[in-house]
């Protein structure tokens, strides 16, 4: 089952390879993981995604707890929480193909933010699963280079971290 | 000759290809913090491959500084690519969610102004906060950042940047550095 | 064909030719021992005192042999007790491949009896590290990891075995498919796939460049570093000095590089390099770089060493590249392909001025006569009684400079020290190893008293494997190094340096069912190492000498590469 942990620490080196090791120690593997400053510049909120057990993930957010960098951890609930992602892409278009791609972008609300004779780089924020349906419509074109941010997520209504 | 760097401290973006198998941030970003430089974002999703993810890195330093550290990710067994990228010649985007106080109506169509004006989206409301989305660049998140703080930020999660390159080129490209960089990692 | 996993574990062994392990048992990596019972008559174990000196000893057998170590230890304890050899191998670049075994599945990451992160600990200080979760997965794993030691800038790999994958009922398919062909093909053509790597052919036109700057030097140096021992690279470096006709600096790791007695050597460089080296490096124009990583104990200050001079890397790790000093040209590629490529381009060149200015800098170590033995004269000794292909391996400090400034090496592989890491306690360990894998050559192990107290446990090894090593203890009564600093530095404030306590060590010898001998004057030195030499057994020579006999010449850190401390 995908889970979803916010945690909020304190902006410093070596954090995150710290958080990173305790996921590995147990060889999780990290589905995705987002780092931004929030709106205090010391402190850093991380976006976590594990495809593990409940236990698993309970057992990693008491270790996160214990860490002097870690300020708070939160596993978010499924359906409690709005999860976005962005990504950049560029794909293969011919002038034949651009009126075909421009119109995928439109019907997604992608935007374009770039543009060569030969490609198109297309930017997108919307839910996981919105992405990876813009993605395999683009397939046919050619991908030729992705980049996705992975996921970040906030509580729905008045709950914060 | 020997090669010049710039001394001058900036921003450097750093694209990584890797293998999807756990330990794989860990083991990147602790040659950051091995060397006591601290990550300014960090993003890691998906790339167009399935089993390979593709990690965006900012980090404030000087260029000598960011050549050896492209050099030793470049070592590690899980990383097929990396490529330094500048912001002149790379397009640079992150994404934010910020929840606001809105008590009353007045409040709540003037932050729906603002969103307007930056291009971003409510997605979610309740009695008594908003939900705002925005993505652009880093200082575009600050500042809209900086106008939604007198109505009262609950929270506020930003994915780190991630960057692909102008034009056709791409992360995949063959230089003779990358091929240098290969001789050290492995084969006979 | 389906055999059990460990069986496969040790058929991969085979397959990498590997004919010794070293080790220490426990209860995770017990499904393996067991396994090995069954292969005693094929894969000869050696059992330590300590895990350390397992790693040090499968480090030294690599290092001696040029082949792949193997080091098996248990989880716990067993493996972080590994990690001090592990992070010697990594700074040194040795190829050596641990093995040890983690708890069960699921125990994994509850803090379990004897659990650690050992994969997490040794990330920094391996090439790669495997944590095996799935039996199917063994053979791919194990050829992988030797291929990923023994291949580029080689060095130590770590894998993890879960203990439920050795569990007896696991039952996987093998296939035997021999080094030379999966080293090359099996697993590491799928790494290259996967990473798009290529054999490493230099850079041609780089070649040319160098070519074309060995041209227009007059007083060309050449530094033989680590690489060319690591890369076995030792004729071809030859050839090229000798075309070039250039002085050779040779650096710690490089002993062995280029022979120590050869005409155009000028001995070691750097902080205890001598006079002719480092003069070498403030007045040659060209500096010729080979499988050197310029540490700070070579290049003293990256921003005034050799600054007058145009400085060429050859290297075949990208990384080594402008990391300490600035270089004006770079080639990457394998010390011996590079060089190969380079002796086809090139001439022969006449640099007689140069070499006459530079080379008679070199002054020959004598020992002069003294009634009180001195280090010199232990030394002169040893050189003059054993064979000259006598493998050396010291552990670290004032004997390890004394060591690597009186022996001559020609051949890699014949001086065993850890040059990186400077792990006290490594020698023994080393030796151990390097006897297994050398049984015709004679080892000697020079130690200080400090160093050899922090291992001398190994000498139980010694004698149970009936190893003849020579072990010549340098015992001052003190950390010499650690008090030549205080001396010269700290104002005389000796600070928990002197060593004034037990054990004896001729008798600590004895208990151990080995030989040994106190000598305090040149003539039972002699008398000493001609009876160790044919003891047949291990025999530890105490050498009694002055506390404040220094290592000379000194540059102090930092410093200016020609501003001697101590001349």
């Amino acid at each position: 089952m995908k889970q979803t942990i916010s945690v909020l620490v304190e902006n410093q080196a070596g954090v995150l390879s710290r958080i990173t090791g305790l996921f590995s120690r147990r060889a999780f593997n990290i589905e995705s993981l987002a780092v931004g400053v929030t709106d205090d510049p010391t402190i850093s909120r991380i976006t976590i995604i594990v495809d593990s057990g409940n236990s698993v993930v309970e057992q990693v957010e008491k270790q996160l707890n214990k860490l002097i960098e870690v300020i708070k951890v939160r596993t978010l609930e499924e359906n409690q929480f709005i999860g976005r992602e962005l990504v950049l892409v560029k794909v293969n278009a011919t002038p034949k193909t651009r009126p075909d791609i421009m119109t995928i972008c439109e019907l997604m609300g992608a935007k374009v933010s770039d543009i060569s004779p030969t490609s198109l780089t297309l930017e997108l924020s919307d839910t996981p699963d919105r992405i990876d349906t813009f993605e395999a419509m683009l397939r046919p074109f050619s991908i030729l280079e992705l980049a996705r941010t992975g996921v970040i997520a906030l509580q729905k209504g008045n709950g914060k971290i | 000759m020997k090669r010049e760097f710039d001394s001058a401290k900036k921003l450097y973006t750093l694209s990584l290809l890797v293998k999807d198998i756990p330990g794989v941030v860990s083991q990147v970003s602790r040659l950051f913090s091995r060397k006591g430089y601290n990550i300014e974002s960090i993003a890691s999703g998906a790339s167009k491959e399935p089993g390979v993810t593709r990690i965006t890195i900012v980090i404030r330093g000087d260029e000598l500084m960011i050549d050896q550290i492209a050099a030793q990710c470049r070592k590690l067994l899980p990383v097929i690519a990396v490529k330094v990228l500048d912001n002149e010649s790379s397009i640079q985007r992150e994404f934010a969610l910020i929840k606001v106080k809105a008590k009353d109506l007045n409040t709540r169509s003037e932050i729906i102004q603002i969103a307007d004006i930056f291009r971003a989206n409510v997605i979610d409301v309740s009695r008594q906060t908003l939900t705002v989305a925005v993505f652009g660049g880093s200082d575009k998140t600050t500042a809209i950042l900086d106008l939604l703080k007198e109505f009262g930020i609950l929270e506020v999660v930003r994915t780190g940047t991630i960057a692909i390159e102008r034009g056709r080129s791409t992360i995949y490209d063959e230089t003779k550095l990358k091929e240098e960089y290969n001789y050290g990692k492995n084969v006979l | 064909m389906k055999i059990r996993a460990t069986q496969a574990i040790m058929e991969c062994l085979l397959e990498q030719e590997v004919d010794t392990v070293f080790g220490y048992p426990g209860g995770t990596i017990l499904n393996v021992y067991d396994e090995l019972y069954n292969y005693k008559d094929k894969i000869k174990h050696i059992l330590t005192a300590h895990e350390q000196g397992a790693s040090h000893a499968a480090d030294g057998y690599a290092r001696s042999t040029g082949k792949v170590g193997v080091c098996f230890a248990t989880s716990g304890p067993g493996a972080t007790n590994l990690t001090t050899g592990i992070a010697t191998a990594y700074m040194d670049s040795s190829p050596v491949v641990f093995i040890t075994c983690n708890v069960t599945e699921p125990l994994l990451g509850k803090d379990s009896f004897q659990e650690v992160d050992i994969t997490g600990i040794a990330m920094p200080i391996t090439k790669a590290t495997y944590l095996v979760r799935d039996a199917q997965s063994i053979p791919g794993i194990m050829r992988q990891a030797f291929a990923v030691a023994a291949t580029g800038r080689p060095g130590p790999v770590l894998i993890d075995f879960l203990k439920n994958v050795t569990n007896p009922t696991e039952m996987i398919d093998y296939e035997f498919i021999p080094w030379y062909e999966n080293r090359t093909w099996g697993s590491v053509r799928e790494l290259s796939e996967s990473h798009g790597l290529k054999a490493p052919e230099p850079d041609h036109e780089d070649i040319d460049i160098l070519a074309e700057m060995i041209a227009q030097s007059q007083r060309p140096l050449l530094i033989c570093g680590g690489g060319v021992v690591r890369g076995r690279a030792d004729k071809e470096f030859r050839a090229f000095a000798e075309k070039l006709d250039a002085p050779v600096a040779i650096t710690l790791m490089g002993g062995g590089g280029f022979p120590g007695a050869h005409p155009l050597s000028t001995g070691m460089v750097g902080m205890h390099g001598s006079r002719a080296s480092n003069l070498a490096c403030n007045e040659c124009d060209l500096l010729i770089a080979v499988g050197c990583r310029f540490s700070d104990r070579v290049a003293l200050n990256p921003k005034t060493f050799a600054k007058q001079a145009k400085i060429v890397h050859i290297d075949i790790d990208r990384a080594e590249i402008d990391k300490n000093v600035l270089t004006d040209h770079h080639i990457v590629g394998s010390a011996r392909r590079v060089l190969e490529l380079l002796n086809e381009r090139i001439g022969q060149y006449d640099h007689t001025d140069w070499k006459e200015h530079i080379i008679p800098l070199r002054q020959p170590q004598v020992a002069e006569a003294s009634e009180t033995l001195t280090p010199k004269q232990v030394l002169e000794t040893i050189r003059r009684l054993a064979p000259q292909d006598t493998i050396v391996a010291t552990d670290v400090g004032q004997h390890q400079m004394w060591s690597i400034q009186y022996f001559h090496f020609d051949y890699p592989g014949q001086l065993l020290t850890s040059g990186g890491f400077g792990t006290m306690g490594f020698g023994l360990g080393a030796a151990i190893g390097a006897k297994c894998g050398n049984p015709d050559k004679v080892v000697v192990h020079t130690t200080g008293d400090g160093c050899f107290r922090m291992n001398c446990h190994e000498l139980a090894t010694v004698e149970h494997y009936g190893l003849p090593i020579i072990t010549v203890v340098f015992n001052n009564g003190t950390l010499g190094m650690v008090r030549q600093w205080q001396n010269l530095i700290y104002k005389k404030r000796f600070s928990e340096t002197t060593l004034d306590r037990g054990p004896d060590f001729v008798k600590l010898a004895e208990a151990y069912g080995l030989r040994g001998k106190r000598v305090t004057n040149l003539q039972e030195m002699e008398e000493a190492m001609e009876e160790a030499l044919c003891a047949g057994c291990g025999y530890v020579i105490d050498c009694v000498l002055d506390m404040d006999e220094m290592v000379r010449p000194m540059v102090p850190g930092g410093g200016n590469i020609t501003d001697f401390l101590l001349k």
